[in-house]
Formats: C-alpha cells, sequence, structure tokens
C-alpha cells in the first residue's frame, strides 16, 4: 500500500551513522509510489484543503448562494461570520481590540468570539496559522522559493517581537479608540477582498512575501503577527491538540527543526520531559511528524499524552514523607 | 564593577532602542489609524451607522451587512478606496439604499456598529439630500419633480414650493429638502435625470448649517415670543420680487398677458 522506504544513515565507512544521542540515524522517509509520495505531504494536502474548503464556504455562501436547509453556509469573512445561519462565529482578537478601546459590543459577536477562542484555546491549539489563516499559503512559498535560492536573513528579529506588536496593539486601540490591529491587518484585508472584490490589499501579501523571502525567514508569521502571538498565548496551556514526542528513538538529527517554522518550540529536551511540544507557538502544522525518519512526532491529544506519561514505568514518581 | 556597569548600560540602552521602536513604530501606527479614521466623510454608511465614532470602532469589517442587503447596495471599501478600510457604504447613484422596512443589514450586524436600536427605518439618517439649485432642472423652471415623485417618504422629505418667475406667468415648481424626515436613502440621488446629480445624499455636517439658540423665529407658533413682535416683511423673501410682490401676482390678471 503505502509504500515508505526507511533507510539507516551510513558514514564513509559503511557504519551505521549516529545522531548526537548514539542512536543509529535514518533517511529522510522516501516513496517510489504516488499514494507513499501523498502520504509524505499529507500535511501540507491537508492544510491545503482545509484553508482552500474554508475560503470556498465563505465565497460560495457570499456569490454562488450555497445553503444548507435553506440557510445560508458560512456568511461574512474571518473577522466574523455566521454559520448555517444561526452559529456566530468571530475573531476573538479582533472583539478584544474593541473591548479596550471601550466600545459596548452586541452579545452576538462576543458569543461568537468566544466559540472561536474555546475552539483554538482548548482543542486544537494555534492551528488558525497554518490551518486557516490565508497568509500561511504565501509565507509558505516564500519559505519554499527561499530555500532554493538559499536566502540569508538580513538581519536577526526576536521572535518575542510578536508579543510586543500584541501589547502595542491593545495600547493604540485604548488611545486611538479602534480596534488598531483590524485596520492594518494584511489577513482580514486580503481575506476580505478575495471575498468582497479585489482591491489593493495583494499590495500588503506582497509586502510580506517579500519581506518573508528576502529579508527575514518567517519574518511575519514567526516575529510580528500579533494573530498569531494572541492564539500563541491562548492556547498554549490549555489545547488538547499537541505533537507527541517520543524521546525513545529520537536520534536528535534535526531535521524537525530545519522544516519548523517555529523551530524554537522545538526544545527536544523540554520535549523530552512532557513527552510533547509544550510551546503555544507550535502551529500543529505537522510538517515535523510527516519528515521526522523515527517516527518520534506525531500528532496526539493532550490528555493521553498525559496518561501514557503517568503509565510510563520508567518515569519515577518522587514521594515526600 | 566594570563589568557590572557595562551590562546595565548594556540593559539600560538595549531598554531605551526597545521603546524607541516601539515609540517610533506605534506613532506612525497612530497617525496611520488616525488618517484612515477621518478619511471620506462623505461616504454614505449603512442605516444604524450615524454614529461614526461608534460605527468605525465597532465594525469587525465582516461584510455580513453587505451579504443581507437585497438589492446589492452596500459594498465594503476595499484597500485604496480612499474609504476607512473594510467599512461598509454605498454609492447612491449607482444603488441606493431602498429603504427595507425589516432592515436586514442592521439584522446582520453581530457588533451592534449599525445600530440595533434603529427599528423604523424611516428613521435612519443615512446622509442628506442638498440640492445644487445652480443644476437642478426644477430650480431652473423646468418641470422635473423626480426627487420630489421618487422620495420614499414622500411629501415629507422633499416638498415642493412654488414660487413666482420673473417675466413668465408660469410659477416654478421648486423641491425642498426637509432633513427631519431625510433618511439619505439616496433614491432621489439615483433618479436625477441632471447628468450629475443635481440632488446628493452627502453626510449632514458637510452642509447643514446652524442658526443658533438666541435666535427667535417669532412668527412660529410654537416659538416663544420674547421681544416685540414684529410684522415679517415680504421683501425679506428670497425668491420673491422685492418691493412689489403684489404686482407680480397681479399680471395674470392684466389684460396684455392674455
Amino acid at each position: 500500500m503505502i509504500d515508505l522506504v526507511r533507510q539507516p544513515k551510513l558514514s564513509t565507512n559503511g557504519d551505521p551513522q549516529q545522531g548526537p544521542n548514539g542512536r543509529p540515524m535514518h533517511h529522510l522517509l522516501t516513496s517510489t509510489s504516488l499514494i507513499g509520495k501523498l502520504w509524505l505531504w499529507r500535511y501540507v494536502i491537508l492544510r491545503r484543503v482545509c484553508q482552500f474548503t474554508i475560503l470556498l464556504l465563505f465565497f460560495g455562501s457570499a456569490h454562488w448562494g450555497w445553503t444548507i436547509a435553506n440557510q445560508p453556509i458560512l456568511i461574512g469573512n474571518l473577522s466574523g461570520s455566521e454559520f448555517l445561519g444561526f452559529v456566530p462565529l468571530a475573531d476573538p482578537f479582533a472583539v478584544l481590540q474593541i473591548f479596550v478601546s471601550q466600545h459596548v459590543l452586541a452579545s452576538k459577536v462576543i458569543i461568537g468570539a468566544i466559540i472561536v477562542l474555546a475552539l483554538y484555546a482548548l482543542i486544537v491549539g494555534r492551528a488558525f496559522c497554518s490551518w486557516a489563516c490565508p497568509i500561511n499559503m504565501v509565507t509558505d512559498l516564500a519559505n519554499w522559493m527561499r530555500s532554493r535560492l538559499q536566502v540569508k536573513d538580513l538581519f536577526r528579529l526576536s521572535g518575542n517581537t510578536r508579543y510586543f506588536v500584541l501589547a502595542l496593539t491593545l495600547m493604540l486601540s485604548a488611545i486611538a479608540g479602534v480596534a488598531a490591529f483590524e485596520w492594518i491587518s494584511p489577513i482580514s484585508m486580503f481575506y476580505r477582498e478575495l471575498i468582497f472584490g479585489l482591491g489593493m490589499a495583494w499590495m500588503a501579501v506582497l509586502g510580506i512575501f517579500v519581506f518573508d523571502l528576502f529579508v527575514l525567514k518567517n519574518g511575519w508569521c514567526g516575529h510580528l503577527c500579533p494573530l498569531g502571538a494572541f492564539y500563541a498565548l491562548a492556547s498554549s496551556r490549555t489545547a488538547q491538540l499537541k505533537v507527541r514526542f517520543i524521546e525513545k528513538t529520537c536520534t536528535h538529527c534535526g531535521e524537525c527543526a530545519s522544516v519548523c517554522p517555529e523551530p524554537q518550540v522545538l526544545n527536544l529536551k523540554q520535549a523530552g520531559i512532557n513527552n510533547m511540544i509544550t510551546s503555544g507557538e507550535c502551529t500543529n502544522c505537522g510538517r515535523c511528524v510527516a519528515l521526522c525518519p523515527e517516527g518520534s512526532l506525531r500528532l496526539d491529544i493532550r490528555f493521553l499524552i498525559a496518561s501514557k506519561h503517568q503509565l510510563n514505568p520508567a518515569t519515577p514518581i518522587r514521594r515526600t514523607a | 564593577m566594570v563589568r557590572t556597569n557595562r551590562s546595565r548600560r548594556q540593559f539600560l540602552t538595549q531598554t531605551t532602542q526597545g521603546a524607541a521602536l516601539a515609540t517610533t513604530g506605534g506613532l506612525a501606527w497612530f497617525y496611520l489609524l488616525n488618517e484612515q479614521a477621518q478619511a471620506a466623510a462623505y461616504a454614505i454608511r449603512p442605516p444604524g451607522g450615524e454614529d461614526k465614532d461608534e460605527f468605525y470602532a465597532k465594525c469587525i469589517k465582516c461584510g455580513q451587512c453587505v451579504q443581507a442587503c437585497p438589492y446589492d447596495t452596500l459594498e465594503l471599501a476595499a484597500t485604496g478606496d480612499n474609504i476607512p478600510i473594510g467599512t461598509p457604504y454605498f454609492v447612491p447613484r449607482d444603488t441606493p439604499c431602498y429603504m427595507c422596512p425589516d432592515i436586514p443589514c442592521v439584522d446582520a450586524c453581530p457588533t451592534g456598529a449599525l445600530s440595533p436600536d434603529l427599528t423604523e427605518i424611516n428613521q435612519a439618517r443615512m446622509g442628506l439630500a442638498s440640492i445644487d439649485i445652480e443644476n437642478c432642472l426644477s430650480w431652473q423652471g423646468l418641470r422635473c419633480e423626480i426627487c420630489y415623485r421618487e422620495c420614499p417618504v414622500q411629501n415629507k422629505a422633499i416638498s415642493i414650493e412654488h414660487h413666482p418667475r420673473h417675466m413668465s406667468k408660469h410659477a416654478m415648481f421648486v423641491p425642498m429638502v426637509h432633513s427631519n424626515y431625510c433618511t439619505g436613502c439616496g433614491i432621489c440621488e439615483q433618479a436625477c435625470p441632471t447628468e450629475k446629480a443635481a440632488i446628493r445624499v452627502v453626510q449632514p455636517e458637510l452642509v447643514q448649517g446652524k442658526i443658533g439658540e438666541h435666535y427667535q423665529l417669532g412668527w412660529e407658533t410654537d416659538t416663544p415670543i420674547t421681544q416685540e413682535f414684529k410684522p415679517y416683511k415680504n421683501d425679506t423673501l428670497p425668491f420673491g420680487n422685492s418691493n412689489n410682490t403684489g404686482q407680480a401676482l397681479d399680471y395674470l390678471n392684466q389684460d396684455d398677458s392674455l
């Protein structure tokens, strides 16, 4: 069926090559059949399908009158929408900005924001960034071209900059009395114009593309975007969908960190203790999962990981008298 | 000691640099927001969006009002339209608001940017129709009055006044807009037959004056008369024939004009 080839890495003298922790390393998984190749790309394919499905539901409901039981499927855009005519959905970060700008909002949008926030914070983590956000396609393309062209970063910027941008967003919203990020957000700009007709938003998107491609790797999503920062903070401790880390088989070859758009989350020492990638900055994109030649990383549910962790006899239980 | 000083200096420098960067970025951002919020004061907003501060602050730019509109009147401002980005507006000359009694756009708004307090569409104040009397056909003396006939708040928002006219037996039938009834729907603007509309919906604050409270219009019955009443003189009428109004009205009865 799915014929994945997993070959041991050999050093020049023919001995199996060992990773930094002494375990024998393997080459990246390959496949000769189409199904196998698709399987290796499964998360990229699924993410594109997910991104386009959401966009298509918005577009179809707006322009082709898509309905279920006489109710439009998804009306609005990522900032705010209504699903099947009765489930309100809203961007919790946008609502937070309006909230700090001291304006009383209608209950509909607050309920919508709570629903969306609960989805990300309690269930799928920062998956918005890699599974729903339209900019993800742009930055993925920039990243791919950057690796092909072997572009070097122009300067270094801390990944924590985004939290300052987040704080600045809320401060400016309070001072200016309008939702500061919503008025310049290339994400909502781009998405809005995909659904409601094209304006100049492509220029902002082009800006992000060029910035990510020539200036800074993952410049926008990994350093600046306050929406990603918001979801990272919101979901870091509570999200159920997590990348499980199986320390036993990991060779510390570092392939995962080379494809990860947020490589700082792959702190394998920390992950070995918790049996998972704990950082909320992980977008659950699944790149590392599909790539890992040892199968040491996989998407799993937090409470399952936790219970397995407790059952593991190798874990010492400390007692105090 | 030297090492401590250096690291302290480093810390202070970096903090200052960070603060400076945040301030610069913040100021640029703030300037952008201010510019955006003040752009296009003329843009006509959907019903319920009268309070501009509330509207700009609460609008989440989702476009649900746009999709709720059965006449495809509303549009979302695209980037580069010079209208605050992503907010709904309409161009009355292209498609006016047809004033649905159930106001589906307000109903669709999830945030209350289009005020849910608006339950009666005749109470909407999207703008105010304003007549360019230099280009209005009726004000030139032609019989047009299309705006008057098309107006959905008929005979209230637009009335037809007749004025005597120089050198002719026929009176002029001129449209007048009354701000206490005009909803700013723009149906008149769309219907206006002139090449460029001579009646246009604009934001009231761009055209509306204010008398000032110390003026007393003594001849109006519900105005308290605080001074000695002085009879109203005809020659202050803007369109009356000065000094000899009586003659102007009387000339129709004179022989030579028959």
